[in-house]
């Protein structure tokens, strides 16, 4: 499943130790030039250019969208100070975090399922966790704003059962926007761990229960370790996507349940204020990549980036 | 007993979590047959009209036409561009590994609001009028690294000495690359150019960023959540689906008999 070896290749480097000596000295800085100059002039200038617009002013008496360069660093703790902003900064970390928890928490067993239990049929129950993709992700979405809604299935249900009061809902709410979290980055934790759990070798769990160790025992000094690369590339593949993501936040949640990403787009195109919403993307980037680090550190697979 | 339960609950478990997984899916699809006219939203009575007529709605088959145009031309763009440096990463020594790992690397770890807005700035300080070409180029940059990524792991897991034994039956350099390595590492090419389609047709966040006017498939449903989304986008989703899944479960199911015989 070349999908999942992607998503599992993430973050692991596998080299080749008997490569071949390609004679042309030149030859491998032909190869990268035109997609490495895409990614500088579309990736890398658009950063420098965003960290530029971050540092900019309004032109005294210009109109809406007009800004100079000034280098008023100073846009950096005015929005960090204003709680339109930190609020939902806070929000989207929460949100994220809660959502790549569950998303574990229902993606491990089924990569385990998958790997373990699925038999031939492996790469056929694979394609059923990735085909959801088959489908808009706007729409699958939009879907659940109407399975989750007053009139819709799931509300009658959790009505008759008692867990949700006769008038009370779950769409809009903070629930509604983490499930749906959950529920569109969970192929992105499944396959990962799919992957790595495919390469343990089976001996190494009988060995254990060879040496008396309880089943559970087994999975949790065997398993689970040697499975942890998975966990860590589907965690960050579940969490960073979903820390920016306002899609969910903006089709099942409230104002009151407003992402970062929301406070982006609409600072971005909605009011044309360019250096606030530079300001909010670069604060965002900067607390993924530090919470990343310490994550990776954590979970001492640093070799693995 | 043990082990007949735990086996059973895994499997109950893995159809549980599958219906979760494909419950908007399944809602998605009956939808297509809701009698609704605009407002898709409770059911109303089931109809083939929105099936005979796909293009009915305003708006729904330009949009479709625009993403497919959209994903093919990135499709066969990023896959070249992605394909040489896959190549140069995985066959060569060279300086300045490093710096193309992590330039590569960057852009799949970046949220999609940054990428987008940071394009976006850019396109605004120098001028540049947002529509197709602005999108284009958005989506050939971020669709570029998951193709290294799928053409690379191939690569990698390639046997270099099968192209060693043919330059030792006397084939030149180059004669081995085309019939040894690049049929080997095809099915690799064709996964990423298949990833990169489906990137490029569901992508939202960056494309809402940089499109101006222009509107993709995903755009349109996105905006016309407010109003009601028409049934006809259902159905279009539907077809794609089950054309998609058609597609994939036959290569797979081929590879399934293919090992037993």
């Amino acid at each position: 499943m070349s999908i999942a070896a992607a998503l599992g290749e993430t973050i692991e480097e596998q080299p080749h130790k008997n490569r071949p000596q390609k004679s042309g000295r030149f030859t491998p800085y032909w190869l990268l030039l035109p997609g490495l100059l895409w990614l500088t002039i579309f990736f890398v200038v658009p950063l420098v250019t965003l960290f530029g617009t971050s540092l900019m002013t309004p032109v005294p008496g210009g109109d809406v969208g007009e800004f100079e360069q000034t280098f008023h660093f100073a846009n950096y703790i005015d929005t960090l100070t204003d709680s339109t902003y930190y609020v939902p900064l806070f929000r989207s970390f929460l949100y994220s975090g809660l959502a790549t928890v569950l998303a574990l928490a229902i993606g491990y067993p089924l990569a385990y399922a998958i790997a373990f239990k699925g038999g031939r049929y492996r790469n056929i129950l694979l394609v059923l966790v990735i085909a959801p993709f088959f489908v808009s992700f706007i729409l699958r979405t939009v879907a659940w704003r109407q399975i989750l809604a007053d009139e819709g299935p799931v509300v009658a249900i959790l009505r008759s059962v008692g867990l949700v009061g006769e008038t009370a809902g779950v769409y809009p709410s903070a629930f509604a926007v983490i499930m749906g979290l959950t529920y569109n980055f969970l192929p992105f934790m499944t396959l990962p761990i799919y992957a790595s759990l495919e390469r343990v070798d089976r001996r190494l769990i009988e060995a254990s229960g060879d040496l008396y160790a309880k089943p559970f025992t087994g999975f949790r000094k065997v398993t689970w370790p040697l499975s942890l690369p998975g966990v860590v590339a589907g965690t960050l593949l579940t969490f960073i996507p979903a820390a920016g993501d306002y899609v969910n936040a903006a089709l099942l949640g409230r104002p009151s349940n407003t992402m970062i990403g929301n406070r982006i787009e609409y600072t971005f195109l909605s009011v044309n204020d360019y250096p606030t919403a530079a300001v909010l993307s670069f604060i965002l980037m900067a607390t993924i990549l530090v919470l990343v680090l310490l994550y990776i550190r954590r979970m001492g697979t640093e070799e693995l980036v | 007993m043990r082990t007949w339960f735990g086996n059973n609950a895994l499997k109950v478990y893995a159809v549980i979590a599958f219906a979760y997984l494909l419950l908007p899916v399944a809602y998605t699809f009956v939808f297509s047959f809701n009698d609704a006219g605009r407002t898709n939203i409770v059911w109303q009575g089931f109809t083939l009209d929105n099936w005979k007529n796909p293009c009915g709605a305003p708006q729904v088959c330009e949009s479709v036409v625009n993403s497919i145009v959209l994903a093919l031309g990135v499709t066969i763009v990023s896959t070249l561009l992605g394909t040489l440096i896959a190549f140069a990463l995985v066959r060569y020594q060279f300086r300045g590994r490093g710096t193309t790992n992590l330039t590569i690397f960057l852009p799949m770890a970046t949220p999609e609001v940054v990428l987008g807005s940071s394009l976006l700035a850019l396109f605004l300080n120098i001028f540049v009028p947002l529509g197709f070409w602005t999108v284009f180029i958005a989506h050939v940059m971020f669709c570029i690294s998951f193709v290294v990524v799928t053409v690379k792991a191939r690569l990698a897991s390639l046997d270099p000495r099968l192209e060693q034994a043919a330059m030792d039956l006397y084939a030149s350099e180059r004669e081995a690359f085309r019939r040894i390595t690049l049929p080997l590492v095809a099915p690799g090419i064709a996964a990423a150019a298949l990833l990169a389609f489906s990137l490029s047709f569901d992508d939202f966040i960056i494309t809402n960023f940089n499109s101006g006017q222009f509107t993709t498939f995903p755009k349109f449903v996105y905006v016309s959540a407010t109003r009601g989304i028409p049934a006809q986008a259902n159905v279009i989703a539907s077809a794609m689906f089950f054309i998609a899944l058609a597609l994939v479960l036959v290569t797979q199911i081929r590879t399934i008999r293919r090992k037993e015989t």
